[in-house]
């Protein structure tokens, strides 16, 4: 039990793939100008990390192993046209806001470096275990990135003016458009890498 | 590992075609309650559901034309009884289609009543920074007046360029006018430090410079096709269909009307004149 539970914990600080691996660090850029679409693409990454996990730790002992990567390609884009399908016919208007991200899944580096490193060599079970950490150590970081970006940058919060309600603009408050540049990304996830490293001494290299 | 990698593809192959087809019937149902809502958005109505999409634009548009860049109708739909799945209408052409036959396009205008006035919306299509750019602007009775507009896009970046869909940027538009005194076309400049009044120019985006360019020239290049179809419309001469088509002739458009409905339109000319 305990080792199931750090599957899914240790991706969210000592092991997350973005603030530790620095994987994912191009989609983190993309998506999180507004909240709305980095939940949306956390969601989906999730999703798409758990079955793909499932998926090729079921199929892991008969795939031949020179050709692990194609298969793995494969099997991951299929599922990422799955969810576009899936979100177009049911969810058209979230659907509209993933158009871009959708197809930054097949060529994120947590899908595919989850499937190497875990999936090809544990248990379907463990690897679901495995993929909903890492997808939710993914989603933590786009969703603070994604609020942050979205009330300084735009001054709402999934499309809600929070701002203007509170009077800040009348009061001579202006938005800060860097915030909403990918540069500010890049640094605001260098400020969380850092707040990380300094209060986990482990991570920290000698 | 031919066989394993081909028996693969397969399977996924199968798989994804049998989801695209199961979800395509869906999936065409709310691309074409996306542009109805869009549409009734332009000309002011937003309080509606994807789910009454189709009555409400039933109840608003009475008409589908469509024009060629010399001015002649091509086609003249009325909206009532047609349907979206098969029938040949205006709804279901694809702009860009149109735009590649340049003078040959026949280009759509949606016809619509509302609070007693009749009102033009134009479908617009250019390219963004990333991707195609949208647009539906209506027009009022003069053709000239903007009452309203929505933008869509397929990719610009989100936070900066897609802000074309925002209430805020396309509010800029209403009461804008597309032509000078002399009813040429001058379309809306989307530009930087834009004048509040000036009557054909309105602010661009900061930080999405590239996407207002693609608007801006957007709307220059496709309303400089609908020239001489404002031409005619002013000059009164909107009913001629154009004759080397084989299309049903105006008389008999007028058949389904009651004899009162021939009057009231007759009496309505006569004012006019």
């Amino acid at each position: 039990m305990s080792k199931n539970s750090s599957l899914i914990t240790t991706p969210f600080s000592k092991n997350n793939p973005i603030t530790v691996q620095i994987l994912g660090i191009c989609s983190a850029l993309a998506v999180t100008a507004q909240l709305k679409p980095a939940v949306v693409m956390a969601i989906s990454v999730t999703v798409v990390v758990v079955l793909s996990n499932l998926i090729i730790s079921l199929l892991r002992n008969t795939i031949p192993p020179r050709i692990r990567i194609i298969v793995q390609l494969v099997v991951v884009s299929a599922l990422v046209v799955l969810v576009n399908q899936v979100l177009m016919a049911f969810v058209y208007d979230v659907s509209k806001q993933l158009s871009v991200y959708v197809g930054l899944i097949i060529t994120n580096c947590i899908v595919m470096g989850r499937l190497e490193a875990f999936a090809m060599t544990n248990k379907p079970w463990d690897s679901v275990l495995d993929g909903l950490g890492n997808g939710l150590g993914y989603a933590i970081i786009l969703v603070i990135l994604g609020f942050v970006r979205e009330l300084f940058g735009s001054g709402t919060l999934w499309g809600f003016p929070v701002f203007e309600k509170l009077g800040l603009y009348s009061i001579g408050y202006e938005n800060n458009g860097l915030v909403i540049l990918a540069p500010m990304a890049l640094i605001l996830v260098g400020i969380i890498i850092w707040i990380q490293r300094s209060a986990d001494k482990s991570l920290q290299e000698k | 590992m031919f066989i394993y990698s081909a028996a693969l593809v397969t399977v996924v192959a199968v798989l994804l075609a049998l989801v695209a087809m199961g979800l395509k019937d869906r999936q065409d149902a709310n691309i074409r309650n996306e542009k109805m809502l869009s549409l009734l958005k332009s000309i002011g109505v937003s309080d509606v559901t994807p789910d009454d999409a189709q009555a409400r634009y039933e109840e608003f548009f009475t008409k589908e034309i469509t024009v060629k860049t010399d001015g002649s109708i091509v086609n003249d739909y009325d909206v009532k009884g047609l349907d979206f799945k098969t029938a040949d209408r205006a709804f279901n052409i694809k702009l860009r289609d149109q735009q590649k036959k340049g003078d040959e396009g026949a280009f759509p205008v949606y016809v619509f009543q509302k609070d007693g006035q009749t009102g033009y919306v134009l479908p617009l299509q250019g390219n963004g920074l990333w991707g195609a750019v949208y647009a539906n602007l209506a027009l009022a009775s003069d053709l000239n007046t903007v009452i309203g507009v929505t933008f869509s896009h397929d990719s610009e970046t989100p936070g900066l360029g897609d802000k074309i869909t925002t209430p805020e940027f396309q509010a800029q538009f209403v009461g804008k006018q597309i032509l000078d005194d002399n009813g040429q076309v001058v379309s809306i400049n989307v530009k930087k430090n834009a004048n509040k009044d000036g009557m054909h120019e309105v602010d661009a985006i900061s930080g999405g410079t590239m996407t207002s360019n693609g608007v801006d020239a957007m709307l220059a290049t496709d309303l400089a096709r609908y020239q001489k179809f404002f031409d005619n419309t002013r000059n009164g001469l909107s009913t001629t269909v154009s004759v080397e088509e084989e299309d049903v002739p105006v008389e008999c458009i007028a058949v389904d009307m009651t004899e009162d409905e021939i009057k009231e339109l007759e009496e309505k000319e006569a004012n006019n004149e």
